[in-house]
């Protein structure tokens, strides 16, 4: 039973790149997820944003990498944020102390605006 | 006179046999004649002097309308103690001419004499008629206890950890009992209790095409509910009005001591925990009854020092001289007052009760059979087990098995286990956070099943099971793990993960243990399961927030 391929792409605004996902964060999204990270720190954003709203399924080879981009994150003084998990991503993000490292947001409005004032 | 002599023997024969037997050849005798018993010709015949002229019985009685039509001019009732035992039918005389005083006379003479005589014949015939039959009957029950004895098992299988006793003694008449005994190939063991309806050869013949059907299907189908639905499948159509079977079917794993069972309307069986006996409800349709029938499965996991007795009828069913019977309370009574009473000392105990109860010169009506399951209560059983969470063991109650699939060990397989999973648990209405909770801990112990036991080798599947009880839901996963060591678990710390202190992995098993109540993992030699456990308490999110 193949899994859904992740798809990122990223997009910009002022301060800030969101990376929107689509598909599974599994072993098989690390390549698009490096790649779609490594696209959004050109220009030097404040912050990074990934975008959850379309993701159905993160295991823990998923929370891996985004372990790794956070580490990414960090050594480069830029945050990353969550927006568009699932009450229940939101909740194993909290069993993981993920979001006490990246802060999670409802939506993208909340995520972006956190940064401007 | 021929005639008299035809009349005689046909008169000696048809008692006999209850038909006619065709005339010698060349004679032409009357026609077999059947007198019912309430005939007003039989009430006519015993107070009738002697010879009848036929034409002159004024009687509406179809036996009188048969003796007319066979031509039948005089009739001489033979009777011997009050009872009508024949009649001498005699047609037209050869010289034309009617019968004479003398005639009937000399015919009454002979009836007189005859009678008596054709009584002792035919008592003699009859007597020999009930030997035969006796010796027939003799014969069908060596017939019938040879059969039972060829096929049920010589010995018992040895399972370390385990004692597996048994006791059948079988009725006078022979029953239809019978028990099994069948290693499957991966080490678990059926066990099977099981009684034909009816007793002698026609038991002991179903009992063999039960036993047979049970033997191939056990291998090839294992679950208990999907074994006797094809086994009732097989004898529906087959077996003969008003014969069914009843059959109680476990399936032991002796590693972890899971008792998975269905039942085809057999005597439940008892379980003996620390002193305190239950009887393991699982109810079904005898086999053989009616098509169509679905067995309910249920689960137990035995304890070490647990013991389950499986059982016919026919002890329970046992009367004493007061016409009072054993019963099914004092059964369970008798298994928890021997309570230090183990394996065969227990049966012993269970048939000096019965004795007791029973009292001299007591017959046994039915075969009984014993069977007596127990997990050793020493240390050192060969399964090693973790048991995550408190309160574990008080989940070891019945469970109803929903599902159970085989997943092919192949990277992102795990979302056809949570495909199983949604339909197997649909009808529970779990609330959704825990159904998400559920759903991830599944997952991620499939993905280590596929990966770490069984290395994503397309010839092992992960066997995933789904179970309820009314108090829980649990998964099971079992890979072909061969005597993997039980992880030691190094709690990730995202913190060290962070600093490039630990690899950012790591979280799958950390995920389970915080999203079920329980995570059971026990390994063998040839297999390594891991049980999620996940009360069912309603929603116990009501009113939270994120």
């Amino acid at each position: 039973m193949p899994a859904k391929q992740l798809e990122a792409s990223v997009r910009r605004l002022p301060g800030v790149a969101i990376i929107d996902l689509r598909g599974e964060i599994n072993a098989t999204a690390e390549a698009a997820l490096n790649a779609a990270y490594a696209e959004a720190e050109q220009g030097d954003p404040r912050a990074v944003l990934l975008n959850f709203v379309e993701v159905d399924y993160i295991n823990s080879t998923g929370i891996a990498l985004i372990v790794g981009l956070l580490a990414r994150a960090r050594s480069s003084n830029r945050q990353l944020r969550a927006y568009g998990l699932s009450d229940h991503y939101v909740e194993i993000f909290h069993i993981t102390r993920l979001a006490d490292f990246m802060q999670v947001f409802s939506d993208e409005a909340a995520a972006v605006a956190v940064g401007e004032s | 006179m021929s005639a008299w002599l035809r009349a005689f023997w046909r008169a000696l024969t048809r008692r006999d046999t209850g038909e006619a037997p065709p005339p010698p050849a060349g004679q032409d005798g009357p026609p077999a004649l059947d007198i019912a018993p309430d005939d007003p010709i039989v009430a006519f015949f015993l107070r009738a002097p002697g010879a009848v002229e036929v034409d002159e019985i004024e009687l509406d009685s179809p036996a009188v309308r048969a003796l007319r039509a066979a031509g039948i001019k005089l009739v001489v009732p033979l009777v011997s103690q009050g009872e009508l035992i024949g009649l001498l039918n005699l047609g037209p005389r050869l010289s034309e001419q009617e019968y004479s005083a003398d005639d009937r006379a000399l015919l009454n003479n002979l009836a007189t004499q005859a009678a008596p005589a054709l009584r002792v014949a035919q008592l003699v015939r009859q007597q020999q008629a009930e030997t035969q039959e006796r010796e027939r009957l003799d014969y069908e029950m060596r017939v019938a206890r040879l059969i039972q004895q060829t096929l049920l098992p010589r010995t018992s299988p040895t399972l370390p950890g385990w004692q597996l006793a048994r006791h059948y003694q079988p009725a006078r008449a022979v029953g239809g009992d019978f028990y099994d005994f069948i290693e499957l190939t991966d080490g678990r063991l059926v066990l099977i209790v099981g009684d034909v309806t009816d007793k002698g050869v026609p038991a002991a013949l179903l009992m063999a095409t039960v036993r047979s059907f049970l033997r191939s299907a056990a291998q090839r189908l294992v679950a208990p509910g999907l074994v006797l639905r094809r086994a009732n499948e097989h004898l529906c159509g087959d077996i003969p009005p008003n014969m069914f079977v009843t059959c109680l079917y476990a399936v032991l794993d002796p590693e972890s001591g899971r008792l998975w069972y269905a039942n085809a309307g057999h005597d439940p069986p008892y379980v003996r925990r620390e002193g305190q006996v239950e009887e393991l409800r699982a109810i079904g349709v005898p086999l053989g009854l009616m098509p169509d029938i679905e067995y309910q499965e249920h689960e137990l996991v035995l304890e070490p020092g647990d013991s389950v007795l499986l059982y016919s009828d026919g002890l329970v069913e046992a009367h004493n001289s007061g016409r009072e019977m054993f019963g099914f309370p004092r059964l369970q009574a008798a298994v928890a007052r021997h309570a230090e009473a183990r394996g065969q000392a227990l049966i012993d105990a269970l048939l000096a009760d019965l004795a007791g109860f029973a009292g001299e010169g007591w017959e046994q009506e039915d075969d009984i059979t014993l069977v007596v399951l127990e997990r050793e209560p020493a240390a050192g059983a060969p399964a090693r087990s973790r048991q995550a969470g408190d309160g574990a063991a008080r989940l070891a109650g019945p469970w109803e098995r929903l599902a159970e699939h085989r997943v092919p060990s192949q990277p992102g397989n795990e979302h056809l286990a949570l495909r199983y999973l949604g339909e197997a648990v649909r009808r529970l209405d779990l609330p959704p956070r825990d159904l998400e909770r559920l759903k991830t801990a599944v997952a991620e112990a499939t993905m280590n099943a596929m990966e770490h036991g069984n290395s994503y080798r397309p010839d092992a599947p992960v066997l995933l099971e789904v179970l309820a009880s009314p108090a829980a839901v649990m998964v099971r996963i079992t890979d072909r793990g061969q005597g993997q060591p039980l992880p030691v678990l190094e709690v990730p710390d995202i913190e060290a993960k962070l600093a490039g202190l630990q690899s950012p992995r790591g979280w799958g098993m950390f995920l389970i243990e915080r999203l079920v109540d329980h995570m059971r993992v026990s390994s063998g030699d040839e297999r390594h399961t891991v049980e999620l456990i996940l009360y069912r308490k309603g929603d116990r999110y009501a009113g939270e927030t994120t």
